[in-house]
């Protein structure tokens, strides 16, 4: 037994060494806690409410007001807050958005990898039908299609982007079925479901983790996409997107209107981009990419 | 050869019969059915859309609908504009020109451009050109196109004023290819910075592994100097996943181009899905979804001939 | 013998090859190719032969964990290579498999008291509580610690995680014990232990195992029986004495000479079989063994030898062996 009293924490504390070695990755998770909390706390820091107008002081400068550190905009509404509730949209589509795609992905790479055959040809044909289309088209018509509320923006991101998760999760199901330990509990009689569900399931974590990551990452771009072409989140609801697309009308005057958003998707998207590559140099290191 | 071009022929067919089952059945999501133009149009009345109903066929049973519309597909009759009674794949054919032209010189400076700094940096690994080009590649995948092409309009075209700020042709000057290659410079740039990062990665990843092959060290034990190594060794062997890749990225290359073609106003296939998107032209929409889809499954069967070309293994599965 | 525990007769696993373009059929890989196994309760059968001859595949048929294509699976009386999952279900409790690679076999997500449970949730036998204190048990019969439940199956030297594997397939107190060369992974001076740790089971809980292997010398220690595969058929069944002094196929004639010292003190001109083991996508007619066998005659490549007793409880599968 002696032998056998590692460290117990050995596979995490090997995965956290090879994570902290990544400076980018850090310096993404850093990002993200650093937007999770001012989302999170948007009406506490915020120092105005978003959506007060005051059409006497519009447009103003950056860093002139103390009122208004980041300026206003052409209605003359404090630009900071509206960027930290904009956070506060943009990341809860995000997260609900990969919720979605991951949910479906690994529901739909489980079913087919481990189920096999017709189920197998049936789904795999569905995922290869769904990439034929570019996502961008794909989730205009449906953005234009239904309502847009918070919800329906985030169900329809995650429901055009779930087939590369799906692709993963089956290639690491069709490696793991042919494992001894699933064939050891088919022999208890365990049923499919709970196969799939407590043996295979937790073995695809690291992959599906990694996916989850840069799909929250994709997701707040195409919010931001379908927000700036008009089908996304509606004033008077601040989005990045749509502080975009407002800004665009006084762009060659005042560019830090547009400057400030595009600049607030860029370092959301670098962030979970940069923790998401970490992460998979870190659990997974055969799916390594860079230095 | 041919049994594998026939093989991978058939197994297309699958693939556009599924696509034209979601295309058709979003036409039918869409709220107000099809005719959605009319119906939510209140001066018009409830007879008359009765009639161009009956007119469009839409009384029919759904299956008989999805028959008729799918051997128009296939016979070349997509279907007729609200706006205008043109057919669909005219509109849609006469926006081609732009797109291909667009979404080709982005295309051929990025794979230019990616292959040559993926190879560099596979041949000199870990060097600080290869650490700058991993991570300056990291950081543009990380880029919003339409803010990468909003920051080059400001810069280039408000500050700088060397270039236009959008569209094709200054006024006037329709036809003249200067003019034309002026206006093409930024939305190639702003197209071409994702591809050009994703086949930087993808090159550098395989060239990676090709040369660290067995042949490649019987190339260089044999005494081949290092760019004949390069050029009749490892590229052929590295070309096959990014050909592959060339395939796969090109439902992502529509989606580019639509961002891109909106910002800069560049009359091509995007701007027709937005401006029909805005317009309720659901014929213009559906018949875009088709298009895109039958071009991105051809995209796919040629390269998966090219790399069968290349590789004789692939030929026989 | 009275009822057997086990009675195999004529199983076929046979698994079609497939044309890549139309999925048609144009071959079959014949694995298990018309094989009968007796085992007695409380005994212990090996199932020797070379690596491809059929051995684990037989063995996870007779499991259902590869569906059997044709022949028919008796345990206990009762009829059960066709049984649909449900009815298989009170099968699954008496009979139980301990596999090769202890590495493979555990579950790397979940802690040795989760994959010990594992067992008792899906029969759905006791409470949590309950539940622990039969891990701990298993564990304590197995000569581990029970405190081994909280850890993780990478935290175990591959002799201790073939302790997780047995006492895994004894949860559920089986009647058969099915072991796939479970010690062949293991480093020698682990196999003994193992080896011993199984006997011991054996005698204080009457279980009867298969015992798969390709390693004469676990053979000669384990086995009361012992039944030698070739390329997906039993070529000869006897008594492990009868069998290491007097076997009377051709092919366990030099599998025995290959061993280099089956039994101390006995020495045996080495035969060596000629020309490789064939494909069992395309085995050669009649009997298996004939392209390789020293002495085949013509009817050997006409007819497949049906097995003969040569003594009571030895049977052997050739044309030139007279009972």
């Amino acid at each position: 037994m002696s032998a056998a009293v590692s460290a117990p924490e050995g596979q995490l504390a090997r995965v956290w060494q090879r994570f902290r070695r990544h400076r980018l990755a850090l310096a993404g998770a850093f990002v993200v806690a650093l937007l999770m909390a001012s989302a999170l706390f948007a009406s506490v820091f915020a120092p105005q409410d978003p959506t007060l107008l005051d059409t006497s002081l519009r447009f103003v400068p950056p860093f002139t007001d103390w009122r208004y550190p980041l300026g206003t905009d052409e209605l003359g509404r404090d630009t900071l807050s509206r960027l930290l509730h904009g956070g506060q949209v943009s990341l809860t589509v995000g997260l609900v958005a990969m919720v979605t795609t991951v949910l479906t992905g690994a529901l739909i790479g489980i079913a087919a990898g481990y189920l096999g055959g017709i189920a197998d040809t049936l789904l795999m044909r569905f995922v290869d039908t769904m990439l034929c289309f570019p996502q961008v088209f794909l989730l205009l018509v449906v953005a234009a299609f239904v309502p847009p509320t918070l919800l329906s923006i985030s169900l329809v991101i995650g429901l055009t982007s779930w087939m590369e998760v799906s692709r993963i999760v089956r290639a690491e199901i069709l490696h793991l079925k042919e494992q001894d330990f699933v064939a050891a509990a088919r022999a208890l009689g365990a049923s499919r479901t709970r196969i799939m569900v407590r043996e295979l399931l937790p073995n695809a974590a690291a992959p599906i983790l990694v996916a989850a990551t840069l799909k929250v990452a994709s997701a707040v771009l195409m919010e931001s996409y379908i927000s700036y072409l008009g089908y996304g989140v509606q004033p008077p609801l601040a989005s990045w997107g749509n502080m975009l697309t407002n800004a665009q009308g006084y762009f060659d005057t005042v560019p830090w209107l547009a400057i400030l958003p595009g600049a607030a998707i860029t370092l959301t998207v670098m962030g979970f981009n940069f923790l998401g590559d970490g992460l998979r140099d870190a659990l997974d290191p055969r799916l390594r990419m860079d230095p | 050869m041919i049994g594998f071009v026939a093989r991978r022929l058939l197994q297309a067919i699958p693939l556009l019969i599924g696509v034209s089952l979601i295309g058709f059945g979003l036409m039918h999501l869409a709220p107000g059915g099809p005719l959605a133009v009319y119906t939510l149009n209140p001066t018009i009345q409830a007879q008359d859309i009765e009639r161009i109903r009956i007119i469009f066929g839409l009384d029919q049973p759904i299956h008989v609908q999805y028959v008729k519309w799918a051997t128009g597909i296939v016979s070349g009759n997509w279907g007729y504009t609200f706006f205008g009674g043109r057919p669909v794949l005219d509109v849609i054919l006469e926006r081609l020109p732009a797109t291909m032209l667009l979404m080709g010189s982005a295309l051929s400076v990025a794979i230019l451009l990616g292959l040559s700094i993926g190879i560099l940096g596979a041949v000199r690994r870990y060097s600080v050109f290869d650490v700058l080009a991993t991570t300056g590649a990291l950081f543009a995948l990380s880029f919003p196109t339409f803010w990468f092409g909003l920051m080059a309009i400001y810069v280039f075209a408000i500050q700088l004023r060397w270039l236009p700020s959008g569209g094709m042709w200054e006024l006037g000057e329709e036809g003249n290819i200067l003019s034309l290659l002026r206006h093409l410079v930024l939305p190639t740039m702003v197209l071409a910075l994702v591809i050009t990062a994703t086949w930087s990665r993808y090159s550098r990843s395989a060239f990676l592994e090709v040369m660290h092959q067995d042949y490649m060290r019987t190339a260089r034990a044999k005494g081949l100097p290092p760019r004949q190594r390069l050029l009749r060794h490892a590229f052929p062997n590295a070309a096959k996943p990014l050909i592959a890749l060339l395939g796969v990225e090109l439902p992502f290359l529509f989606s580019g181009a639509l961002v891109t073609e909106t910002i800069f106003g560049w009359p091509g296939m995007g701007r027709l899905f937005v401006d029909a998107l805005n317009m309720k032209e659901y014929p213009v929409l559906m018949g875009m979804m088709m298009f895109t889809a039958i071009f991105v499954i051809i995209g796919n069967l040629l390269a998966d001939i090219a790399i069968a070309a290349i590789d004789p293994r692939v030929r026989l599965q | 013998m009275a009822e057997p525990l086990l009675q195999v007769r004529g199983l076929e696993v046979h698994f079609p090859i497939r044309s890549a373009m139309l999925r048609r059929r144009i071959g079959t890989v014949r694995a298990v190719d018309g094989v009968d196994l007796e085992v007695a309760r409380g005994e212990t059968l090996a199932l020797v032969g070379e690596s491809g001859c059929g051995k684990t595949t037989t063995g996870k048929s007779i499991l259902r964990l590869i569906e059997p294509t044709g022949g028919s699976i008796r345990f206990a009386g009762e009829e059960i290579a066709r049984h649909p999952p449900a009815r298989l279900a009170p099968f699954r409790r008496r009979m139980q498999i301990v596999f090769q690679d202890p590495y493979a076999s555990l579950n790397p997500r979940m802690t040795v008291g989760g994959i010990l449970a594992a067992p008792f949730e899906i029969h759905r036998i006791g409470d949590a509580k309950d539940r622990a204190e039969r891990v701990a048990a298993l564990l304590r019969t197995v000569g581990l610690p029970p405190e081994a439940a909280r850890r993780y199956p990478h935290e175990f030297s591959g002799g201790q995680r073939q302790r997780i594997g047995i006492a895994r397939a004894l949860a559920l107190e089986p009647e058969l014990v099915i072991g796939d060369e479970p010690v062949s992974a293991l480093d020698v001076s682990i196999q003994a232990q193992i080896i011993n740790l199984m006997k011991r089971l054996q005698a204080e809980l009457g279980l009867a195992y298969i015992m798969i292997s390709h390693n004469l010398a676990v053979v000669s220690h384990v086995a009361d029986r012992v039944a030698v595969m070739y390329l997906g058929r039993v070529v000869e069944t006897a008594p492990r004495e009868a069998l290491f002094f007097d076997a009377r196929h051709p092919y366990t004639q030099a599998l025995l000479s290959a061993v280099p010292e089956p039994v101390p003190g006995r020495r045996r001109a080495r035969q060596v079989p000629q020309g490789d083991v064939p494909s069992p996508a395309n085995p050669p007619p009649g009997c298996h063994f004939h392209p390789r066998c020293p002495l085949a005659i013509a009817r050997c490549a006409q007819e497949a030898p049906a097995p003969r007793i040569v003594a009571p409880g030895h049977a052997v599968a050739c044309h030139l062996v007279s009972p």
